[in-house]
């Protein structure tokens, strides 16, 4: 096998064999839960609870339960909504984009990713869905025809762009994830010893037997499958923000936004899963397979996609002053120095000058640090949807009709409700899921492990 | 080593009669165009020099953007090529060289392709003034705007330089202290370009439709450089190795030239299109001109540089086997070279010679393309780039030995 270049630094750490890989990674799930886990999800289910009883409240009662007036008619809501797609991009991102340009280090983060997508993907669903006030005719979105009674819907919206851009994007990555587990649930099937458990990975893995046939044509589908998700991880963030940029007010048109979004999303993304990874490859001891050249590298690529989005913002002030417009004008001067500004310089610290502390090594490398930063950029990125709806709308062409948005308990309830709902998903995975791609990482064992690098005598 | 008689670039002589010869149409068509162009001041005639100066200029640039991308994202498989990119960005100070002249000759009024370097536009008692300009002045003063120049200039000259320095170095001494190097400086250098590309797009371009603005217009730009650079050293690998170099670059490293070509001119494609869509849609006096005045007198250059810088990349370069196939390569290639030339021609002449399409130089504004004054301005230029980028290939080892991936990247198998 040919090795990979003598400075780079190992994937794997530590003495591990193919059967060690297994060991560690189909171990937690034969086992008891442990307790710290039983606690984690008994919170994160009391806070879905909430958050359901919020949206059940919302139902019942109508949009009026949220915090909008008749001059800032979108707020949380939107703001929820995108961030939470945002969040969903680093899981295909890592899986597809990271694929092509054959990264080997994904394969130790791409599971987990690809099912916080999934979750984050759902949880940005209900925000519009709820939105449309009588949920029960969600399915006007859809292009069925008017026998249903429905009109027609209007393609002319990138509302319904949308609709579509996100199902597509939410179908593919669940099928990509689930394509990836089918090897390892076979491999947990296999190990499993009590009959109900054996029965239920038995069913999740479709029957694979792990004959070369199968794992041709599991290469062939992940790469047709990497090919096809790659422009949906373009796609969806920029029809998002075409949500915004195809209407006509200053702070929400400006031809940036697409590609401005598709980073932004890529940035929160990637902040997402070092949050998440951070806790779980302590918890679960995975030190040896995520380990400081990982979190490195998603260090790198927060300063690179957080650096773009700080470019981003400073086109858009200064296009914003170049234009003459002055509405266009008044709509940045407004953000920065107006009601909002204090969400407007939130946004730009945790967005722009926090990543700037990860050119120091001394940071990337601290896994603290990084947590710490990983966080701020979560914040930030929810600001800058904030700044971006709110402050945009809130004081349009009529000095009469401005006015301020402040969040009802239901706005608040509701947002961390989903954040509630998003863990309680995420932990059960942890927890009955691989969570690293076992089958995958045993493919780079001897390429790039510690001690096969090492010519150490097995 | 097994090929090292063939480590070292020996110049055709063929490839330099060519390019001497290509000069020469370049030369004689820029002198004879100079006195058949009958627009104002010329301004045809300018408009082509910029569009030559900055096509070449931006190949180089993007040259050396993706050479410091390549150490920056620790890649291995180009560090086989990487030495097509130094002779590439070698061509860096002759492009500014030539950008600078237009805009010199611009700054002492011997042509109107900048309306904002007039200074009668600036005073409120002129008949002339234009209160949109004269709120740009900040930026578009004469001293801001040259002190840019001369900071992009330096800046990328010295990037250039010492990259180039390094490598060589790195043949003789090895070892990994040069690579390290390497890897920290291209960092800075690529947050220089993030911020330069947009900028010099807005101060060159951009500004030639002085109240015309698109937040997305230098990542527009930048995506066409990027193709641009690729298809080239993707063009110049395959040469070479028709002459019987670079053994070592496998089909894989071809086809990841292809990959590239494939996926930069998507994103070309995306970005093309989402500034397109984005001001058609909304149709904002203030942004819609930039199109309207497209769509009136160049309605079939635009759509049709659209239609084939993401068509023909599409449905030829998906296929795998089509970039590993040489021939498909050069095709598509040359044809999308072709085409991102004529993609600055759409965003530079519509804004200078306000025009209708017509055969032949006209008078006043009435202008435009001619054949062979164009043709023959670009094959000048390309003359002398191929000439620039071929004489610096010959000045080192075409293969890095001792490059730290340089085993990686002969291995290198997809």
């Amino acid at each position: 096998m040919i090795k990979e270049a003598s400075i780079r630094k190992p994937l794997i750490l530590g003495h591990k064999t193919y059967g060690d890989i297994t060991n560690d990674i189909v171990g937690p799930i034969e086992g008891e839960a442990p307790k710290q886990w039983k606690i984690a999800i008994t919170i994160a289910a009391i806070i879905a609870l909430y958050g359901i009883g919020c949206i059940m409240y919302l139902v019942a009662q109508g949009i009026g339960s949220w915090g909008l007036n008749k001059t800032v008619g979108w707020a949380w809501d939107i703001t929820n909504f995108v961030w939470w797609v945002g969040i969903g991009h680093a899981g295909t991102l890592i899986s597809a984009v990271l694929l092509l340009f054959r990264q080997r280090w994904r394969m130790a983060i791409n599971r987990s990713a690809e099912a916080m997508t999934i979750f984050a993907v759902i949880m940005a669903a209900l925000f519009p869905v709820f939105h449309m006030g009588r949920v029960w005719l969600a399915y006007w979105t859809l292009p069925l025809p008017n026998q249903f009674g429905s009109l027609w819907p209007n393609f002319n919206s990138a509302l319904m762009w949308d609709v579509f851009a996100i199902s597509t994007y939410f179908s593919v990555s669940l099928v990509f994830w689930y394509i990836g587990l089918i090897p390892d649930f076979a491999t947990i099937r296999d190990r499993m010893v009590k009959p109900k458990w054996k029965k239920f990975y038995s069913i999740l893995s479709f029957g694979w037997s792990g004959r070369a046939k199968h794992w041709t044509r599991f290469e062939e589908v992940s790469l047709v499958l990497a090919g096809i998700a790659t422009p949906l991880v373009f796609s969806v963030h920029s029809i998002v923000s075409m949500d915004f940029a195809t209407s006509i007010i200053p702070g929400w048109h400006t031809t940036i936004f697409p590609p401005y979004f598709v980073s932004g999303a890529i940035f929160s993304g990637f902040a997402m899963v070092l949050t998440l990874l951070l806790i779980m490859r302590k918890t679960m001891r995975l030190e040896a397979y995520i380990h400081l050249k990982h979190v490195e590298y998603m260090n790198i690529v927060i300063i690179v996609t957080g650096s773009i989005v700080g470019v981003a913002y400073l086109t858009e002030l200064f296009i914003s002053w170049y234009s003459g417009v002055e509405y266009e004008s008044y709509a940045f001067i407004n953000r920065f120095s107006g009601p909002y500004a204090w969400s407007y310089w939130a946004m730009m610290t945790c967005n722009v000058i926090s990543p700037q502390l990860f050119w120091f090594k001394k940071i990337r490398t601290s896994l603290t640090a990084t947590f710490i930063l990983s966080i701020i950029v979560n914040i930030g990125m929810w600001f800058e949807r904030f700044v971006i709806i709110v402050t945009s709308i809130h004081r349009d062409y009529t000095p009469g009709a401005w006015g301020e948005f402040y969040p009802s308990t239901i706005d608040i309830g509701m947002f961390i409700g989903t954040i509630g709902i998003f863990f309680t998903l995420f932990l059960l995975f942890a927890r009955y899921f691989p969570v690293l791609a076992l089958n995958e990482l045993k493919t780079i064992l001897k390429v790039s492990g510690e001690s096969y690098k090492n010519d150490n005598k097995h | 080593m097994a090929h090292d008689n063939k480590l070292q670039f020996e110049l055709p002589a063929n490839v330099k009669k060519w390019s001497m010869i290509l000069m020469g149409v370049g030369i004689l068509a820029t002198v004879l165009g100079w006195f058949a162009d009958k627009t104002d001041h010329h301004t045809y005639w300018w408009g082509n020099l910029l569009i030559n100066g900055f096509f070449f200029f931006a190949i180089a640039l993007g040259a050396l953007f993706f050479y410091a991308l390549q150490y920056a994202a620790e890649v291995a498989w180009s560090a086989m090529v990487k030495r097509i990119f130094e002779a590439m960005f070698a061509y860096i100070p002759y492009g500014l060289g030539v950008i600078v002249f237009v805009l010199l000759v611009g700054q002492f009024h011997g042509h109107h392709l900048y309306h904002w370097m007039d200074s009668a536009v600036y005073d409120p008692t002129s008949p002339e003034y234009d209160e949109l300009i004269a709120n740009k002045r900040p930026y578009l003063s004469a001293w801001f705007f040259w002190l840019r120049v001369l900071v992009y200039a330096a800046v990328f000259i010295i990037f250039a330089r010492k990259f180039r320095q390094w490598s060589i170095q790195e043949d003789t001494v090895g070892g990994t202290e040069i690579h390290y190097r390497f890897y920290r400086r291209s960092a800075v250098f690529l947050v220089f370009f993030a911020v330069f590309s947009s900028t010099l797009s807005w101060d060159w371009l951009m500004s030639i439709d002085t109240h015309w603005f698109s937040t997305m217009y230098g990542w527009y730009i930048f995506s066409g450089m990027w193709v641009t650079t690729m298809i080239f050293a993707t063009l110049t690998v395959i040469w070479l190795k028709g002459k019987g170099y670079l053994a070592q670059v496998n089909d894989s490293h071809v086809h990841d030239m292809g990959k590239w070509v494939f996926a930069v001119s998507m994103l070309w494609s995306y970005l093309w299109f989402c500034q397109y869509m984005l001001i058609w849609y909304s149709n904002i006096p203030e942004e819609v001109t930039y199109f309207q005045t497209r769509y009136e007198h160049y309605m079939y250059g635009m759509w049709g540089v659209f239609a084939v810088n993401f068509a023909v990349p599409f449905y030829v370069l998906m296929a795998r086997d089509a970039k590993r196939n040489f021939k498909y390569l050069t095709r598509v290639g040359v044809i999308i070279f072709l085409g991102h030339f004529a993609d600055l021609y759409m965003a530079v002449i519509p804004g200078t010679v306000h025009g209708h399409l017509e055969w032949g130089f006209g008078e006043g504004h009435h202008t435009t393309f001619v054949g062979w004054f164009e043709i023959g301005m670009f094959l000048g230029f390309l003359g002398l780039f191929v000439f620039v980028v071929s004489r610096a290939l010959t000045k080192a080892n075409l293969l890095p030995i001792k490059h730290p991936f340089f085993q990686e990247s002969e291995n290198h198998s997809i």
